[in-house]
């Protein structure tokens, strides 16, 4: 071959390799922001939200209640004619999402995609706080707003991130209402074993926990923690055993709290009262029968609060979306059985939003952004209202949590039951 | 400048430079991503053939290096204030000293049971890491938002994280070709040879295995600083990622190991298949499944990879391709 | 005092059934020098086996074990006929991409198949107490099958016709093949042999605790370390590595934090691999 056909050859290798490695992601064009200016009444626009679900993976049972909860508020305002812009262009929501198989590695390359290729105009984050920190990262690089669900890790709240919102009740909350608990309820117990899954947001828990019970007089005999995936929990379940806790708290999602209260039962752990994250409140958790009962554990939001408009008045605040009985009901319709908080927290992200582009009039970033600014409501879910200091921008300040305890009924049926703080109580807190 | 005209070593740093500039072209932030990716795997797989190719040792756990550096670099960044540049620099120092460490002890392995240590090495690591609480221990540590500021706001600093990266890549391909021509090169080949032979003649192996496993580390460590700056978080199951490091050693096989060209062929080409397999609907679920039946097919019938395999086929090609 | 021996216990009881699955790894590596990387996969696949046969066909998984060893035994000859024959004396690389691209395959089948969720065989034997300890039922039905497993397997290599062609393929392929010994015949076997050992840990594993296709890998590494405190191509070293390994999981806990114990085991690990490539006992070159 001669040098010059050597050399084309080179640049037609290289031209091909180029366009073979970018053939995937060469369609660019992402959805064309509205403008003002259009004034002609009835003017429709889709507003796209994107977002990742863990279908498949550790979070699968989660997330999905997550996404039921969220496609509920969409077919709701969509049902309802969508949402009116200051302009009169009418708005109404479709969804744009991808599997992230519980996987931190596919958030970024995921929300990169829905921010730039798909032109999604406002983000909610996956399920988790380990997750949610990943993908807070590309919205806030990508100028979208993003509303946080399923993800309770204060520290997310504190990278200096301006467009990213909380709609749970911090970490820092989830357990210290336990030992609020236990002193009301068990005064005599003073041994605490702190168990909890080496991750974000179980890791704030147990953290602000033991200072919390610490301060309340209690002695933590044990403080573990175990890798996320961790399936055989004897060394751990040993060493509670050795320190002879009087109470067990921690956990961290619903495949390993559920493993670890089976291997708890397994094992004839007799520690009278144990409290774990997460699993608990979920519905599922009952599959484990007798080694379910007794358990109890913080929960977001349950069927039975009782949030209304007349509530909201006499708090002061205003009231948004629909009742807490009108949101179980039609959730048991749509998907055959009862809503554990996950699935409110999806559906209240949605109205988060909704309330913030109503009062925003428009879809712009910045009015939306500064709309969630000034959120002060109460929903289903309960009181919503974010910091906006600039070390805490975005942390959830207005919700509460409650307490729920698995408990047979008189016929013997497996109930959840809410037992603390006493004013939400629907039955008396009991011993395992 | 002599090297510079041969075409074993612009052909690639062509290559490279298509990369880098596509995304100027189309302006685009996804097609940014995308080429990060690319060339973040023609860098680490150029780096690794280094020692795989060259040398002929099998480091199965060779992500340790970047996980150490970019360990090292997002530490600097984030708690102690330094600008990307130095904290890089210093990431790649620190992968180097960690292989010049191990680079005087388990290199005495050979085969499979280097092989086995270095996966042994990540795994330590990994571990070490997640009770390690100057790192964050397990949860690892988040970059404040409002660093990107001083680089003029997150777009431009994504866009210079990208630059560097794609000089990074250069600098890589330029090594891996000097190396590759001079003595110390020809003494790391005749370890892949003939490790007892080479020795023999006069090659110190032990010196010569130990440095070429340095200089395969350094890069590795420079890289994964870049790369978390980016992320804006590392945790150590992201960071010791064992299949990434497997990943690395399909890419420079799909190649051709011990070429200059074959590594930063094989990244390129691993990651636009990945990825077009991930986008495509027919093919997102069962990607793996193609992705192993591939490997299997160029590893049983065409294992000296795509330039070997060239190499051998037309012999014009062998003046070419590096 | 009761106490320490209930870590024992737990280690132990899970440590023999680490051991069978390290036991395949080392004697495929033995007899062929081939690091097996699909080990991960074909034990996750042995936890699917049992489960399916235990949530479709309502056997108790115990019995199960007998068709998943069935299947691995199958699926370990196929796997040597159509990737590892060919780079049987090609370079190492060769030999780990090609196992591993097996890895991919099996991965990528069955995360289609099953997603990577979460699965559970809801089986419970009770729980026995003695001594002070109390151990789940389950486990040590699984600890005693494994030993079980052990003694057929040392039956089966010195006692039989196959089995001595395997130890003397294993010593000496040319010199095997000099004597008459079909050696591919055999090589496949020992591959297969391999794979069922992995098959069979992994249904115990996956009766006693939840697992994800994905599980197998925490345990190929754990074969890994296994195997080199045991000695590469040794199985009986293997179960007693196997009983280490159970026992640094089991005991460490009682005196630091759980999460040393991965950084004390590959760090043991390297160690080994620098100043006793031969394994613990030295047993074989």
């Amino acid at each position: 071959m001669s040098r010059k056909s050597l050399f084309l050859l080179a640049v037609f290798l290289i031209a091909a390799l180029a366009l073979a490695a970018c053939g995937g992601a060469a369609t660019p064009a992402p959805a064309a922001e509205p403008t003002a200016a259009s004034s002609a009444p009835a003017v429709t626009k889709t507003v796209t939200i994107g977002f990742t679900a863990s279908q498949t993976g550790k979070y699968n049972v989660e997330s999905s209640r997550q996404i039921n909860g969220l496609n509920l508020w969409m077919a709701d305002v969509n049902n309802a004619g969508g949402i009116k812009l200051s302009d009169g262009t009418v708005v109404t929501f479709a969804s744009k999402f991808y599997d992230d198989e519980s996987n931190g590695d596919r958030v970024q390359e995921l929300y990169t995609r829905l921010a730039n290729d798909d032109g999604a105009d406002f983000l909610i984050s996956p399920y988790s706080s380990g997750l949610t920190s990943s993908a807070s990262v590309i919205a806030e690089q990508n100028g979208k707003v993003m509303i946080t669900t399923g993800a309770a890790s204060a520290s997310n709240y504190q990278q200096g991130y301006t467009l990213v919102y909380q709609a749970y009740t911090p970490d820092s909350k989830y357990l210290t209402g336990a030992a609020d608990l236990l002193v009301a309820e068990a005064p005599n117990i003073k041994r605490i074993a702190i168990v909890h899954e080496n991750d974000k947001f179980s890791t704030g828990v147990a953290e602000a926990l033991k200072t919390h019970a610490e301060a309340l007089g209690f002695e933590i005999v044990l403080f573990e923690g175990y890798d996320s995936g961790t399936t055989d929990f004897a060394p751990f379940i040993n060493k509670i055993q050795a320190a002879n806790p009087e109470a067990i708290l921690g956990g961290g999602h619903f495949q390993d709290g559920s493993t670890f209260a089976r291997q708890l039962s397994e094992k004839g752990v007799a520690t009278p009262y144990v409290g774990l994250l997460v699993a608990p409140p979920e519905p599922s958790f009952a599959e484990l029968g007798d080694a379910a009962v007794g358990i109890f554990g913080p929960s977001q939001w349950e069927p039975l609060a009782a949030f209304t408009a007349e509530s909201a008045q006499s708090a002061g605040l205003a009231w948004k979306g629909i009742t807490g009985a009108e949101f179980t009901q039609r959730y048991q319709a749509a998907h055959s059985e009862e809503p554990s908080y996950h699935a409110a927290g999806g559906y209240v992200a949605g109205l988060i939003l909704q309330d913030a582009i109503e009062r925003a009039g428009t879809l712009d970033s910045a009015a939306v952004q500064a709309a969630l600014d000034a959120t002060d409501m109460l929903t289903f879910f309960g009181h919503i209202k974010f910091d906006t200091s600039a070390e805490n921008h975005g942390l959830q300040i207005g919700h509460e949590m409650v307490y729920v305890q698995w408990q047979r009924d008189s016929a013997g049926n497996l109930m959840k039951q809410v037992v603390w703080p006493p004013e939400g109580r629907t039955a008396p807190f009991i011993t395992r | 400048m002599k090297t510079l005209r041969s075409p074993g070593l612009w052909l690639p740093l062509l290559l490279v430079a298509a990369f880098a500039v596509y995304p100027l072209i189309t302006g685009s932030a996804s097609t940014r991503e995308s080429m990060f990716t690319v060339l973040m795997s023609v860098a680490l797989a150029s780096s690794l053939n280094i020692l795989l190719g060259y040398t002929g040792y099998v480091s199965f756990g060779h992500i340790v290096f970047f996980g150490l550096g970019g360990y090292v670099g997002f530490y600097l960044i984030d708690e102690q204030g330094w600008h990307l540049f130095p904290a890089a620099l210093l990431g790649g120092v620190a992968a180097g000293l960690l292989a010049l460490l191990l680079g005087l002890s388990i290199l005495r392995l050979r085969g499979a049971y280097f092989a086995l240590a270095t996966i042994g090495i990540n795994e330590a690591m990994k571990a070490f890491a997640k009770q390690f609480a100057l790192f964050g221990g397990p949860n690892g540590m988040e970059l404040n938002f409002a660093i990107y500021r001083g680089y003029g706001g997150a777009n431009a600093a994504l866009w210079l994280v990208f630059w560097s990266l794609a000089v990074l890549a250069l600098v890589v391909i330029f090594v891996s070709f000097k190396v590759k021509k001079s003595k110390f090169g020809l003494g790391l080949m005749a370890i892949r040879e003939d490790e007892d032979a080479a020795e023999v003649m006069g090659v110190v192996a032990p010196r010569a295995k130990t440095w070429a496993y340095v200089l395969s580390a350094i890069f590795p460590g420079m890289i994964g600083v870049l790369f978390f700056f980016k992320n804006g978080v590392i945790e150590p199951e992201s960071a010791f990622r064992l299949h990434l490091s497997i990943e690395l050693l399909v890419m420079v096989m799909l190649g051709g190991q011990g070429t200059v060209l074959g590594p930063a062929l094989g990244g390129a080409a691993y990651q636009s298949l990945r990825r077009t397999l991930l986008t495509s609907p027919m093919f997102r679920d069962i990607q793996l499944v193609v992705a192993g039946v591939l490997l299997l097919l160029i590893v049983l019938f065409i294992p000296s990879g795509a330039v070997g395999w060239l190499r051998s086929r037309w012999a014009a090609l062998r003046r070419v391709l590096e | 005092m009761s106490q320490l021996l209930q870590y024992l216990a737990d280690g132990l009881l899970i440590g023999v059934v680490y051991g069978i699955a390290a036991m395949g790894l080392t004697l495929i590596f033995g007899v062929m020098s081939v690091i097996n990387l699909a080990h991960g996969p074909i034990i996750a696949l042995g936890m699917f086996g049992v489960y399916l046969c235990f949530t479709v066909l309502g056997l108790n998984p115990f019995i199960a074990l007998i068709l998943v060893a069935a299947l691995g035994l199958l699926l370990g000859l196929i796997i040597y006929i159509v990737a590892v024959h060919r780079v049987l004396n090609a370079p190492h690389l060769s030999s780990l991409l090609a196992t591993f691209s097996v890895n991919m395959i099996i991965i990528g089948i069955g995360t289609t198949i099953w997603s990577t969720s979460f699965r559970n065989v809801d089986y419970s034997l009770g729980t026995l107490q003695a001594a002070g300890i109390s151990l789940p039922a389950t486990r040590v039905a699984a600890a005693l099958i494994a030993l079980l497993v052990t003694g057929v397997l040392y039956w089966f290599l010195y006692r039989t016709r196959p089995g001595k062609n395997i130890r003397a393929v294993a010593n000496n392929r040319t010199a095997a093949e000099l004597m008459g010994i079909p050696s591919t015949r055999v090589l496949a076997l020992s591959f297969g042999i391999g794979t069922m050992l992995a098959a069979i840990a992994g249904g115990l594993i996956g009766t006693i605790l939840p697992f994800t296709i994905l599980s197998g890998g925490v345990y190929e590494l754990k074969s890994f370390v296994i195997v080199v405190l045991g000695g590469l191509g040794n199985p009986l070293g293997a179960l007693v590595g196997g009983l280490i390994l159970g026992l640094i999981e089991g005991v460490i806990p009682a005196f630091t934090s759980v999460g040393w114990v991965p950084v004390f085991e590959f760090v043991l690990f390297v160690l080994l691999l620098l100043l006793r490539p031969q394994g613990l006992f030295g047993a074989k070159k």
